[in-house]
């Protein structure tokens, strides 16, 4: 799993998480004004597996996401992971060893001034393609593993710190265009490390159509500068339970893409049925190395994997996922087999007015 | 090569596990539906389609599925969180807060 969804978790302190539940806990001292603005408690629960080349390592997670509004304009939101590594013993011995792992993914305040400026301040997910802050989640992923290409750029560990200012550029009825640009400081703190940087995004979307298209741009400013660039592509036909997503990412020393297609059986009594509930998935994708200076998170040699899953979704946010992918790349083919469960949970704080 | 199939055959077990869990969720779901239905503001289906449901599917929907239910104590945080996410205005706002509390 070495290109799992857990390369996103920023494995810093306990103090990190203390320091956002103590936010957190202040935001519960402050009077709502609205009984639909209580602050929410969502999340993911999950018991995750990953057979890689005969080894099965096992994995316990925790992913509490908690959004709390403040008056008319202000948010504050932060999402951690608790995650529990179960991993054979090496060396021909049996058992198992363990380590755990908790991390903060984010932790910001959005300040809404109209539907053309958000103001997000703090340590917040890098708008790099789509993967990072629209898919990582467990509660969404179609996939247990994140995309080869996740970790084109591996030195913000997926996260900023400062600020961002995201928006819409232009709304019309056949077209809408969404944008974000962010800064991110140098930080060494254990609790909130990050890489000096910049860039955005920009996207179209068509609703008609159903139908977005988008162009990343990420330059680190410290160190080799290097820039980053990438475009995604993501189709949704109108009345169809398909949706299909891709990414292209290109650094300055590799390039990949990814190319994912997800299914919802409906036609057999609609998405709530025994076989609607079913989701068959596949994903290609393929890393290129440009040269041989590994300064980011792609194989040192040129990858193709596909991956097979069939994912169930049952009542009460729980989710089955399953997949196999095989991986073919000049340090050896391999199989990667990965079963899990995940339960999505979404209530109230505490109790509202 | 034998060492590897004998521990993907591990697999195949771990799946058995999970489906029986899946099956213990869903006949458990079927019993539990009145109570849940009490308590949550369950993603309602109007017809025809509301602006409420409009924004929800081509702007949340394009990243994840509606959660199976929630309190509607939560509805407006859930809606200033998508405002955030997916840049939208505030009639979009209203309208999908319509849509959780019809």
């Amino acid at each position: 799993m070495s290109h799992s969804i857990f390369d996103f978790i920023s494995f810093v302190s306990w103090r990190k998480v203390q320091l956002a539940v103590s936010a957190l806990a202040l935001l519960a001292a402050s009077n709502y004004s609205s009984a639909q603005d209580t602050p929410l408690l969502s999340g993911g629960v999950g018991f995750l597996t990953s057979t890689n080349a005969g080894n099965t390592t096992y994995y316990p997670i925790v992913e509490p996401l908690i959004a709390a509004p403040l008056g008319q304009h202000l948010l504050v939101e932060s999402r951690a992971d608790f995650l529990e590594i179960l991993s054979p013993k090496g060396g021909g011995q049996s058992g198992y060893d363990h380590s755990h792992f908790i991390g903060l993914t984010y932790l910001q305040g959005d300040f809404i001034a109209s539907r053309h400026f958000t103001f997000v301040v703090g340590d917040y997910q890098i708008p790099f393609n789509t993967y990072n802050d629209r898919l990582s989640p467990i509660w969404i992923s179609n996939f247990q593993d994140g995309p080869l290409i996740a970790n084109l750029d591996y030195s913000s560990s997926g996260s900023g710190l400062g600020g961002m200012v995201r928006g819409n550029a232009i709304a019309r009825n056949k077209y809408s265009i969404d944008y974000n640009y962010y800064f991110s400081a140098r930080s060494s703190n254990a609790q909130f490390g990050a890489s000096r940087g910049s860039g955005g995004r920009a996207s179209i979307y068509f609703p008609a159509q159903r139908l977005e298209a988008g162009y990343s741009y990420d330059r680190l400013l410290q160190g080799t500068h290097e820039n980053f660039s990438g475009v995604h592509v993501w189709w949704e036909p109108k009345d169809e339970a398909l949706r299909l997503r891709s990414e292209y990412g290109r650094g300055q020393h590799a390039q990949g893409y990814w190319v994912e297609a997800d299914f919802r059986m409906t036609a057999f009594g609609g998405l709530n049925s025994a076989i609607g509930r079913i989701e068959p998935l596949f994903r290609m994708q393929q890393t290129f190395r440009i040269d041989n200076v590994a300064s980011d998170g792609l194989s040192p040699v040129n990858t193709q994997r596909a991956d097979f899953g069939l994912d169930y979704n049952l009542p009460h946010n729980t989710r089955i996922l399953t997949s196999y992918a095989r991986q073919f790349s000049a340090s050896g083919n391999r199989n990667v087999w990965e079963t899990g469960i995940v339960y999505r949970f979404l209530f109230p704080a505490w109790k509202g007015k | 090569m034998e060492r590897e199939i004998a521990m993907n055959a591990k697999q195949p077990l771990t799946a058995a596990m999970l489906l029986v869990f899946a099956s213990t969720l869903a006949l458990g779901a079927k019993q539990e539906a009145p109570s849940t239905a009490k308590t949550a503001a369950k993603t309602p289906q109007v017809t025809p389609q509301s602006d409420g449901e409009r924004v929800f599917k081509q702007q949340c929907a394009r990243c994840h599925t509606p959660p199976d239910g929630f309190s509607t104590h939560i509805s407006g945080t859930i809606v200033r969180h998508m405002r955030v996410r997916a840049s939208l205005s505030q009639d979009d706002e209203k309208a999908l807060l319509r849509f959780f509390n019809p």
